[in-house]
């Protein structure tokens, strides 16, 4: 029972984790992609930004002298999600919107976010440093610990207080995106110019306002699982440039330009790495009179390095079976 | 004062121009139907006059205002509507949604419009909940037509409203038209079936190389043997 209870802790905790912040990821994405149909490649950077401000934010909080029952990280939020949503809005009026505004074709959009992701880097490391920073240098990380009695174990389940919280606020942001984009005015105009954005504007949709209301979304989920990912492990300027590639593989694997998909996508590119670098002896073991041959030390589906490399064997094997992603996606 | 006069229109996709000076004018009670050859530019004075490509010389007016190269949106809640001819629905989105963004521009409530759309489109209130990639090509034409009604225009444009439909189903379409223009909406429609659209229209525009070729009532076109014989194979 013990060795499950491992599994849970190592396997299935750190899944939820990571596919939380590669959800959260993949759907800002997939939205923009849907919209402006074209791929954000400083995606990650504006996560990573998201976490600076929260971080910049918290020492400010923590010089104030303010502190709760909740990691300073996670109070701070509400103001730090405002203020990356704005960073965003005013990248695509300083960057893009230009571009589009002389009929940019998507692949030069593209090639203006790399630029972007060395500007936000550069813009970082200018004001922060190169270092690594942690949220908990001023307060500890809370360890949760469920007791696992009734069902036959010893070892507690373990997980951090950052991690649960992330994992709801997860939830929380899931749920409330989808009665935006199934029960709102702008959220169901937003679907129908990812649809068909020039029937939007005929139908008197302000496609201007969607695309506004697209980067504000988009920068406010990046800025939550920026703070998010820092949360877990720690603050560096290329923190979140680091996992852009499998948040486009999962939002490619659920079908781009479909919210949904994004998530599905960011969950099960999330549970892949995370299962795959996994070590099986352990759980194994238990059954080791049964099994026909010598159970390994250290069993391994891929060695911790090549924990990105799944992402992708992900990606080729779903496309495979539909080209066009879990969820029907955009193809062009 | 007409619902829309164009006046010595050109316009084109920055290339060579397509349209080399249209001259149109419409009344609210008019069934206007466009006819011509292909590549005539029938299609693509529907998309000047909505602001889908830039008019380089001559003005639009719709009811006095100039609109001329004005952004597609913005003309809506001035009281205009346009069905393309391809790729008309939201196939994502369920029938009743698609009506909900024609609907876009109204804050007050449109559900007695919807309503009527229900009624004058039967087959579209028994699948409101299905996605409108899934219908038929008819019924995908009901959707676009209704999307384009519920923001109440004054001027309905259809580009081909009856291609790729079945001779049942084209005249049915015809019908909903001159029922719509009954109801005190101009029409302004490009057509392929030149014969049956003009049979009913109260004014037809011939077009060919992106000019004028003839204007006059439905009847006098077809009546007129030079017009007959050019564009409506003989």
């Amino acid at each position: 029972m013990d060795d499950f209870i491992f599994f849970i802790n190592k396997a299935l905790v750190s899944g939820a984790v990571l596919g939380s912040i590669y959800a959260l990821g993949a759907i800002g994405v997939t939205l923009i992609f849907g919209i402006l149909r074209f791929a954000h490649f400083a995606h990650g950077d504006v996560m990573t930004l998201g976490g600076f401000v929260a971080y910049g934010l918290a020492l400010v909080a923590a010089s104030l002298g303010i502190s709760t029952f909740w990691p300073t990280g996670f109070i701070v939020l509400p103001l730090a999600i405002p203020i990356t949503a704005a960073f965003a809005l005013g990248i695509d009026r300083t960057v893009y919107q230009p571009l589009r505004a002389r009929g940019a074709r998507p692949v030069t959009l593209l090639i203006a976010s790399i630029g972007v992701t060395l500007m936000i880097q550069g813009l970082i490391r200018l004001v922060a440093g190169t270092g690594v920073y942690s949220f908990f240098d001023t307060e500890p990380k809370e360890l949760i610990r469920i007791p696992t009695e009734w069902m036959g174990g010893s070892r507690p389940i373990n997980l951090t207080e950052p991690q649960l919280l992330m994992v709801i606020v997860t939830v929380l942001a899931v749920v409330a995106l989808h009665f935006f984009l199934t029960g709102s005015r702008l959220g169901k105009g937003m679907r129908a110019m990812a649809d068909n954005a020039d029937l939007a504007q005929i139908s008197g949709i302000n496609t201007r306002h969607v695309i506004r209301a697209t980067w504000v979304i988009a920068g406010g989920l990046a800025c939550l699982a920026g703070t998010m990912l820092a949360l877990d492990v720690s603050l560096k300027p290329d923190l979140a440039f680091n996992i852009v590639l499998p948040i486009f593989a999962a939002a490619i694997v659920g079908g781009l330009g479909h919210a949904y998909g994004a998530i599905a996508g960011g969950f099960l590119v999330g549970f892949a790495e995370t299962l795959a670098v996994f070590n099986w002896s352990v759980v194994l073991r238990p059954f080791k009179d049964s099994i026909p041959f010598e159970v390994p030390a250290d069993l391994y589906i891929v060695p911790t390095e090549y924990k990105l490399t799944v992402a992708f064997v992900i990606l080729v094997i779903v496309l495979l079976a539909r080209p066009t992603g879990i969820f029907k996606g955009a193809s062009t | 004062m007409s619902l829309i006069e164009l006046t010595n229109v050109h316009a084109g996709y920055g290339g060579a121009p397509i349209l080399n000076g249209i001259n149109l004018s419409i009344e609210a009670s008019d069934i206007a139907v466009i006819v011509g050859p292909n590549g005539a530019g029938k299609s693509t004075t529907l998309k000047a006059i909505f602001g889908l490509l830039k008019v380089t010389q001559g003005t639009i007016r719709f009811a006095g205002e100039d609109i001329t190269n004005a952004e597609p949106d913005a003309l809506v809640p001035k009281g205009l509507g346009l069905v393309p001819q391809e790729f008309n629905v939201f196939t994502s989105m369920s029938v009743e949604e698609n009506l909900e963004m024609g609907a876009y521009i109204r804050r007050d409530d449109f559900s007695a419009t919807m309503g009527s759309i229900y009624e004058m489109f039967p087959p579209l209130a028994e699948r409101r909940r299905q996605k409108a990639g899934e219908l038929s090509g008819g019924q995908r034409q009901m959707v676009a037509m209704g999307r384009a009604l519920m923001s109440e225009p004054k001027l309905l444009l259809l580009d081909e409203p009856s291609a790729g439909l079945s001779p049942r189903y084209m005249l049915e379409v015809f019908e909903q038209v001159m029922r719509i223009n009954r109801a005190g909406v101009g029409i302004l429609m490009v057509e392929q079936n030149a014969r049956q659209a003009l049979g009913f229209a109260t004014k037809g525009f011939v077009l060919a190389n992106g000019e004028n070729r003839f204007a006059g009532t439905g009847r006098e076109l077809l009546d007129n043997p030079d017009v007959a014989r050019a564009f409506l194979g003989g």
